[in-house]
């Protein structure tokens, strides 16, 4: 199977290559299946390879494969190559898994789009771009992967380019990208630097790994933070996630797979990738758990007050990742891919979901025009609400056990603020959650009466990928039940190879409240386990909490939210506007940007640089108009010349002797 | 014969040809005139030439006269049919009236 394993990408390439070529020419039947089958394919190879990783002892389930040598320059040398471990066939399958899923709803929902074939022929490209981040065997290729999928995302959510907000959003994506990818290139920049100067010149992760000790501890703290601040760009992270929110312009299904399931959890899948060195660097580990921790309960409050039920999902998303980066940032690199796997399925079924409603309402996102949609659709209902509870994390829910690691895993090292405040947040998301759900599939039905005339349950080939999600989101967090509720935790074992024997999470770094978790959690085993569950009951409560304040506000009394708004309208309206920091943004970055821009038009090109063009063309204009006097035009005048000419030179032979 | 004369007359001879076509070719308007002119020019030197190949008793003065009478002869075909087309066009063939070089 080791040989095979480049044709996990190949095969959405060769989609991405049919459909980019023929789409136009073919029917849209055609399309649909084309890209479908790719990235089922590829699914199918990932999931070969699993099957054949469950069969191989822990050690040897890594298959490695150089193509060929991409860059060659002395010692160094870049292959293109691939790399299946633990961590990236789990990615593959979740890419491949979800995306298909997600393809053959955009069959559907897409159906009526004028751009159908270039709708498949970006998402294939997506999926081709996706595979190669998480399976290039070094951080160039990497980075191609990284670039490539901003790119589609560029791409996609200014597909309908048309509309001036679209295309807005796209730029903005991918500016905001771009200054996350300039860190991370540093970061391979200052790696390759520091690694060649001991002598090892290479970017490929299996090498990197074993001559990661030659590394100085502050060079390994600066490396990881720069890669960090590529992971902020591409995963939402504070400052950088400006651009997830208005990415909900492209169409639903792109939102739902790229800037949910997928694309956006590359920054948790490159800690992963690099725990080697993130676990070298303590200093670095407590900024990305604080930051995570920190946008999770940032991301979650906006997502109180927004009426778009795409935009509350986004802000849901940018929450969620925050609990991703919370737990790698604390050592449980298991934890986090565990919590990007389930939150694939949640989200990504959540998307979907919102995208039926919106094909329901006629293209409706607002919320407060919805309402009572529990009966008139119930196949969404349904799955939306499995998918509410799973990220609620409802017990016995795929949310709920990754979650709760992740909770288990920030309290258990020590990091007590990161841990306070993730276990808020999660009775956050529980309450905006339902309040989403409550709003929009039950009470009154406060749509037009036109719209209401036309809701109708989505076609089989988007309720269908619905119902396989929701099943996932059921189903999918018993791979990894914790011991502690009889499991054996069997997620965490399958990554340990990459990641080490689990439980052996990060030390407490100088900043944290290290006596408080001592005093709480007590040293002992015995202790631990109990506290474990303390600590679970605890979450659970929280989360139900969040659900009956949802109850109590959107159906029991529905008059509370106005009395809230009355009474806070000042903190109401700061959060209802993303606490301003898009306007703030813009005052600081984009205004100061756009001055300089303009000083190096207007006076570096517009005055020095055609200054300077225009200047040669005056001066020669200026010799020309005084020379060209000589140039009578009487043909007399010229002999007369000649004869001058003529009679100097010869003069002046005969003078000279 | 032509040795009984000596050499420095035809090179004067040929001298004073030469400035009178010059001065007639830059200072006479009449198109033709500034022609004759030219040809009286070519044959001054032709003369230098024959003297010369004389004086130094070899062909080439003879055969670099051929060349000139040749050129000459072609320049005259050439060039009055250049006044033709000229006259056709403007009416005259006054060179002052001719400036369309003019920069």
């Amino acid at each position: 199977m080791a040989d095979y394993i480049w044709l996990i990408p190949v095969f959405p390439a060769v989609g991405f290559i049919i459909n980019g070529l023929l789409g136009k020419k073919t029917s849209r039947t055609f399309v649909a299946w084309v890209a479908c089958l790719s990235i089922f394919l590829s699914f199918l190879v990932s999931a070969a390879i699993f099957y054949e990783f469950l069969h191989l002892p822990p050690a040897s389930r890594i298959f490695e494969k150089d193509i060929f040598d991409w860059i060659t320059s002395g010692e160094f040398s870049v292959p293109i190559g691939f790399r299946i471990d633990a961590l990236s066939v789990i990615m593959c399958l979740v890419v491949t898994g979800v995306g298909f899923l997600i393809h053959v709803y955009s069959a559907g929902y897409m159906h009526d789009d004028a751009g159908f074939a270039r709708y498949f022929t970006y998402l294939n490209l997506f999926v081709f771009m996706m595979l190669l981040l998480v399976t290039g065997n070094n951080l160039l290729l990497m980075f191609v992967g990284w670039e490539g999928v901003g790119l589609c995302s560029y791409l996609l959510i200014g597909f309908w380019y048309e509309k001036d907000s679209a295309s807005n959003a796209g730029k903005k994506a991918f500016i905001v990208n771009r200054i996350g990818d300039f860190g991370f290139l540093l970061g391979i920049f200052l790696l390759f630097v520091s690694l060649g100067s001991h002598g090892v010149w290479t970017l490929k992760f299996s090498e990197i790994q074993p001559h990661a000790h030659l590394l100085s501890a502050s060079v390994v703290t600066l490396i990881t933070l720069l890669f960090f601040v590529g992971a902020t760009g591409k995963s939402a992270q504070i400052p950088l996630y400006v651009w997830l929110p208005d990415a909900m312009e492209g169409p639903t299904p792109v939102s739902s797979l790229i800037h949910a399931a997928t694309m956006v959890t590359a920054g948790v899948y490159m800690i992963a990738r690099l725990n080697f060195l993130y676990s070298m660097a303590p200093d670095t580990m407590f900024v990305v758990a604080l930051i995570g921790a920190l946008t999770a309960m940032f991301a979650a409050s906006i997502g109180f007050a927004q009426y778009d039920i795409k935009r509350v999902l986004a802000y849901s998303t940018i929450s969620q990742l925050g609990f991703m980066f919370v737990a790698v940032g604390v050592g449980a690199y298991a934890a986090g891919i565990f919590h990007l796997m389930t939150h694939a399925f949640f989200k990504g079924l959540l998307f979907l979901g919102a995208g039926s409603v919106m094909h329901a309402m006629s293209g409706e996102l607002d919320m407060r025009n919805m309402g009572g949609l529990r009966k008139k659709i119930p196949i969404t209902y349904v799955t939306f609400f499995i998918a509410c509870l799973a990220i609620a994390g409802i017990p016995g829910f795929s949310g709920f056990f990754s979650k709760d690691e992740i909770l288990w895993k920030a309290f258990s090292s020590g990091n007590m603020v990161v841990w306070l405040i993730a276990a808020i947040t999660a009775g956050m998301t529980a309450f905006y959650m339902f309040r989403l759900l409550l709003s929009t599939f039950h009470g009154q039905c406060r749509a037009s009466e036109e719209v209401k005339h036309h809701i109708h349950e989505s076609p089989k080939i988007m309720t269908v990928p619905l119902m396989i999600l929701a099943f996932l989101s059921l189903v999918g967090g018993y791979v990894g039940v914790p011991h502690i509720l009889g499991g054996e935790n069997r997620f965490e074992k399958f990554l340990e190879p990459v990641f080490g024997p689990a439980g052996h999470t990060a030390s407490a770094s100088a900043w944290n409240l290290d006596f408080i978790s001592k005093a709480w959690a007590g040293e002992g085993a015995a202790h631990n386990a109990s506290s474990e569950l303390n600590l679970m009951i605890l979450s659970v409560v929280i989360a139900f909490i969040g659900i009956y304040i949802a109850y109590l506000f959107y159906i029991k009394k529905p008059d509370l939210p106005k009395q809230f708004v009355e009474k806070f309208s000042g903190f109401y309206h700061t959060v209802h506007h993303k606490y301003f920091v898009d306007e703030i943004y813009f005052t600081l970055f984009v205004r100061s940007l756009l001055g300089i821009g303009r000083f190096l038009l207007r006076v570096v090109d517009e005055r020095i640089i055609d200054g300077m063009v225009n200047g040669t063309g005056h001066l020669m204009r200026g010799i020309g108009s005084i020379i060209r006097r000589i140039e009578t035009g009487y043909v007399q005048g010229y002999a007369f010349g000649m004869i001058l000419g003529a009679i100097i030179v010869v003069g002046y032979l005969i003078w000279i002797g | 014969m032509l040795s009984d004369v000596p050499y420095n007359l035809y090179f004067a001879l040929s001298g004073i040809l030469f400035t009178i076509g010059a001065i007639g070719a830059i200072t006479r308007r009449n198109a033709i005139i500034v022609f004759m002119c030219i040809e009286l020019m070519l044959n001054a030197v032709n003369l230098a030439f024959i003297a010369g190949g004389n004086m130094l008793s070899s062909m080439d003065g003879t055969i670099f006269v051929f060349f000139i009478m040749t050129v000459a002869a072609v320049e005259a075909a050439v060039g009055l049919a250049i006044f033709v087309m000229i006259f056709r066009l403007k009416q005259t063939i006054n060179l002052d009236e001719i400036n369309l070089l003019k920069g």
